[in-house]
């Protein structure tokens, strides 16, 4: 599943422009279909993403799904400004996760060949849509996916502007049929069509029969950005006031007749088999209605959970390690530093003389490595399935892709994608865990509820199954070497990493170094691994970013002016440093123990500068006081819920740099729970300023591109403060200490 | 086997056992799904509720030691419509995924209760609840203007 994590979570988005032209808004006879599937009475689609209400309302269908990013709020932002509506009057829901509406019909194909299905599975009138598609169509736009902070600056720019855009060119031409004058005399406000000239007026409720006959533009006029009143506003996200009182309803809360609970013990050992169980005790249990053997698990089937929990803490099954049982953290780190030491380095990239330039200057060389991580989002891994007695499927889960969950259960049921239907909920946090490839959790509930026909069965995680069977950030070694010239800059930059699967882009550095070399090795593992929030941009901004600071102290200069003396050619980022070093207040004095640290990293479009201030008590307790962020993703489309997603990422990449560290014993994971993998709590948590920066470059992402470069401001701070350099995480292994400076 | 449990006002006679969670039984038995399940042992708060006043992590609690005492979900704290906490989770546009504000909101509002102007460092060291989606600083700020106010 190599392309999933590096296609979808990455490498789409790079041809996104493309996608202005190749996009194209749905043919009028697919409307029916859409009415069908998801219109309510007085509503109708006039396109993809947007329907009509007899009253006027407008209602965005987001073909992503909610996992607190916030995109149910800026998605619509989109929509409704180029359709000139009232945000009063706007409404919004999650798309079904029906084949109408993949994100892009191409999604489907993809997401079905992840999958292992063929064309063959979708129905024959799509057919033809999907081939045609597939040659002219290439990137996320075409998925149901929720990640790689892809949301606003792909389904949003790409998608929801256009279908907001031609939406109201076609209300426009329907309006101007009716008065029988020109569309050019129209003009759109607050979900009306007017004609100033003769003082008429139509609702886009009144019109949208008519409108829904035209043919959509692929290339509709976009409203120029001097004309928003709706895109950079900070308007309140429509999904907090559920979340406030409890009425959210996530996968964890579903509730069917009939419904039974399910709990489950999975191998320990990645890649281990159930060989046999004795359920006898747990089948006399209070509530118990079923054991059921999976192939690398047993799950309790009982009437309410905690009984089926209890259950299944009580037997003792007998696993089969797939000759995995004696892994350890040590023997594969060992194995990394073999492979970089090992003379077959894949070459990724080389400029100039490449490797050779070493030898042109002084040399700094360091290894850097970072441990895997669990995402563990807050909602433990669930799923509730159904086997109906007519051979079909319903399934109840938050995940990160809706259409490719129903495609991955279709597949795992031996079912066609039509005798499943399946509900996307909420997710109570999702970090890439409840991405396509990583449906552990589906394909459990789905063979245990094929063990139960005709009674739906909810399967939870508890909390330590869910952190020992995550797909887990990789750990990754580097090893990095620059050459200073006579100035202290460098000439030469080596960096030779070790990847579980192939090279990454975020290895390419952005400053100016004549001479590179980027070269990798591959090390597998039995260890699952998967995308983690900024996915491999999280190690890469740590390594460069903390080797880029040690070769400045190493030519005595100041770090942030080292930096700026290598982005020349590049002033967006450049303009972010120094912003955030502004607002942090660098190079004025602090109090003895404390110091700060900067590092700028660009991922998902997005660039991103913190610097951090840290300080060293006596005895070398770390406290990190302050993050002062400044960020440049073109534009916010919602300023403020774009400061909650750096303030987020800023949290989550500290638990991971703080305490981050899932480590493997005998084959499995070491760590089950909060005390052994610890996170930020409240206590911990710094001052943060997020200041945004407004460019005219294209949107960039919001989720993830806080991540990379605060572990590495941390570490260039602590260096700062005590001439300890860290280069391997988490922080909580290393005992600092003032004295060295 | 049967707990009376008196949940937002209204007794509820269960066939139960006494060492049975009051997580689990407030979901499954009584159907009330605003409080969530997040660790099981107590150390993420989602589970927050409140027993006679004060915040529990009901996952490590057992029905038998709050049979016949007052317990409050966020069900109950949201029925006579938002509370000052709960707006200023609004104003503040607090949630994310939103899955842990359940736990947080009972959490805070039990420590307004008897502490309605906490310092930073006392609403740190009260609420220990878990938010992997990083609220934190709005949770802070939201309380410092709850302070404001008092």
């Amino acid at each position: 599943m190599a392309t999933t994590r590096r296609m979808i979570l990455l490498g789409g988005l790079g041809t996104a422009g493309a996608l202005v032209v190749g996009y194209a808004l749905w043919p009028s006879h697919r409307l029916e279909k859409a009415d069908a599937l998801a219109a309510k009475p007085g509503e109708k689609f006039i396109n993809n993403w947007l329907k009509i209400a007899s009253d006027d309302t407008v209602t965005v269908v987001v073909p992503h799904c909610d996992m607190g990013t916030g995109i149910y709020t800026a998605l619509p932002q989109m929509a409704a400004e180029e359709l000139d509506a009232d945000w009063s009057k706007v409404k919004v829901e999650a798309a079904p996760p029906d084949t109408i509406f993949a994100n892009g019909p191409l999604g489907e194909g993809f997401i079905l060949s992840t999958q292992g299905m063929t064309a063959n599975d979708i129905p024959a009138f799509l057919r033809g849509t999907v081939a045609n598609t597939f040659r002219s169509v290439a990137g996320y736009m075409d998925l149901q996916v929720t990640g790689g902070s892809s949301a606003v600056r792909a389904t949003g720019v790409y998608g929801m502007r256009i279908a907001g855009a031609a939406a109201r060119e076609m209300l426009v031409k329907a309006a101007a049929a009716r008065w029988n004058v020109s569309p050019s005399e129209c003009t759109t406000k607050a979900n009306k069509v007017l004609h100033a000239a003769s003082g008429r007026s139509l609702g886009y409720g009144a019109l949208v029969e008519d409108a829904a006959g035209y043919s959509p533009s692929a290339n509709p006029p976009l409203k120029p950005k001097d004309k928003y009143t709706l895109v950079g506003k900070s308007i309140p996200r429509v999904d907090i006031p559920k979340k406030v009182n409890g009425t959210t309803n996530y996968g964890l809360d579903v509730v069917q007749p009939g419904m039974l609970y399910a709990a489950i013990r999975i191998s320990p050992v990645f890649g281990g088999k159930l060989k046999s169980v004795d359920s006898k005790t747990a089948e006399t249990m209070r509530g118990v209605k079923k054991v059921v053997s999976l192939d690398d698990s047993v799950v309790v089937v009982a009437d309410r959970f905690w009984r089926a929990y209890n259950a299944v803490e009580a037997l003792d099954p007998v696993w089969d390690n797939a000759g995995n049982g004696k892994v350890t953290s040590a023997e594969i780190a060992a194995r990394h530093n073999a492979a970089l030491k090992g003379d077959d380095l894949k070459k990724d990239i080389t400029t100039g003389n490449g490797a050779d330039a070493l030898a042109g200057g002084r040399l700094v060389e360091a290894t850097y490595s970072v441990p895997y991580l669990s995402h563990a989002p807050m909602e433990p891994m669930n799923c509730t399935a159904l086997w109906k007695a007519d051979g079909t499927l319903e399934v109840w889960s938050g995940t990160q892709d809706g259409l490719g969950a129903r495609a991955f259960c279709a597949k795992v049921s031996g079912l066609s994608m039509d005798k499943v239907t399946y509900h996307l909920l909420p997710m109570g946090g999702g970090f890439g865990r409840r991405l396509p490839g990583y449906f552990n959790f589906l394909e459990q509930a789905v063979r245990t509820a094929q063990a139960m026909p005709g009674t739906p069965v909810k399967l939870i995680y508890t909390r330590d199954q869910d952190m020992q069977h995550d797909y887990y950030r990789p750990n990754v070694t580097s090893h990095l070497k620059g050459a200073l010239g006579a100035d202290g800059m460098p000439v030469a930059w080596v960096n030779d990493y070790t990847t579980d699967d192939g090279a990454n882009s975020e290895a390419h550095i952005v400053y100016g170094i004549g001479n590179q070399a980027v070269r990798t090795a591959k090390v597998p593992t039995h260890v699952p691994t998967g995308p983690w929030r900024s996915v491999e941009a999280s190690w890469h901004g740590f390594f460069i970013e903390s080797f880029v600071d040690e070769m400045a102290h190493a030519a005595k200069k100041d770090p942030l002016d080292y930096r700026r003396a290598m982005l020349g050619a590049k002033p967006r980022h450049k303009a972010a440093l120094e912003l955030a070093a502004l607002k942090a207040g660098w190079g004025t004095p602090l109090p003895a123990g404390s110091g700060r640290g900067i590092a700028m990293f660009e991922s998902f479009g997005t660039i991103v500068a913190h610097v951090v201030q840290v300080t060293v008590g006596q005895g070398g307790a770390l406290t990190i006081d302050r993050v002062v962020s400044a960020v440049d993703a073109g534009m916010a489309v919602n300023p403020d819920g774009f400061k909650a997603q750096i303030e987020g990422a800023i949290i989550y990449s500290l638990s991971a740099a703080k305490n981050g560290e899932i480590t493997i014993d005998k084959g499995a994971v070491v760590q089950s729970n909060f005390p052994d993998y610890e996170v930020v709590r409240l206590a911990d948590t710094p001052q943060i300023e997020v200041h945004l920066i407004s460019s005219d470059a294209p949107l960039g992402g919001a989720g993830e591109p806080g991540v990379p470069p605060l572990a590495p401001a941390i570490a260039n701070a602590i260096y700062a403060v005590t001439g300890t350099r860290i280069r391997e995480l988490p922080l909580k292994n290393h005992t600092l200490t003032l004295a060295a400076r | 086997m049967t707990v009376k449990l008196k949940i937002n006002g209204t007794e509820h006679v269960l066939d139960v056992e006494d060492d049975a969670p009051l997580l689990w039984v407030i979901r499954d038995e009584v159907g009330l799904t605003g409080t969530k399940f997040g660790c099981g042992i107590a150390q993420c708060g989602a589970c927050t509720v409140h027993v006679d006043g004060n915040a529990q992590r009901s996952c490590v609690t057992t029905v038998g030691s709050v049979a016949g005492k007052e317990i409050m979900t966020i069900e109950g704290l949201s029925a006579n419509g938002l509370t000052p906490v709960q707006q200023a989770w609004i104003d503040h546009q607090v949630p994310q995924c939103g899955y842990c504000q359940s736990g947080m909101i009972m959490a805070v509002s039990a420590l307004l209760k008897t502490n309605p102007k906490p310092t930073d460092e006392q609403l740190a060291e009260s609420i220990t609840n878990i938010c992997r989606c990083g609220t934190y600083p709005r949770i802070r700020e939201a309380v410092r203007a709850l302070g404001e106010k008092v």
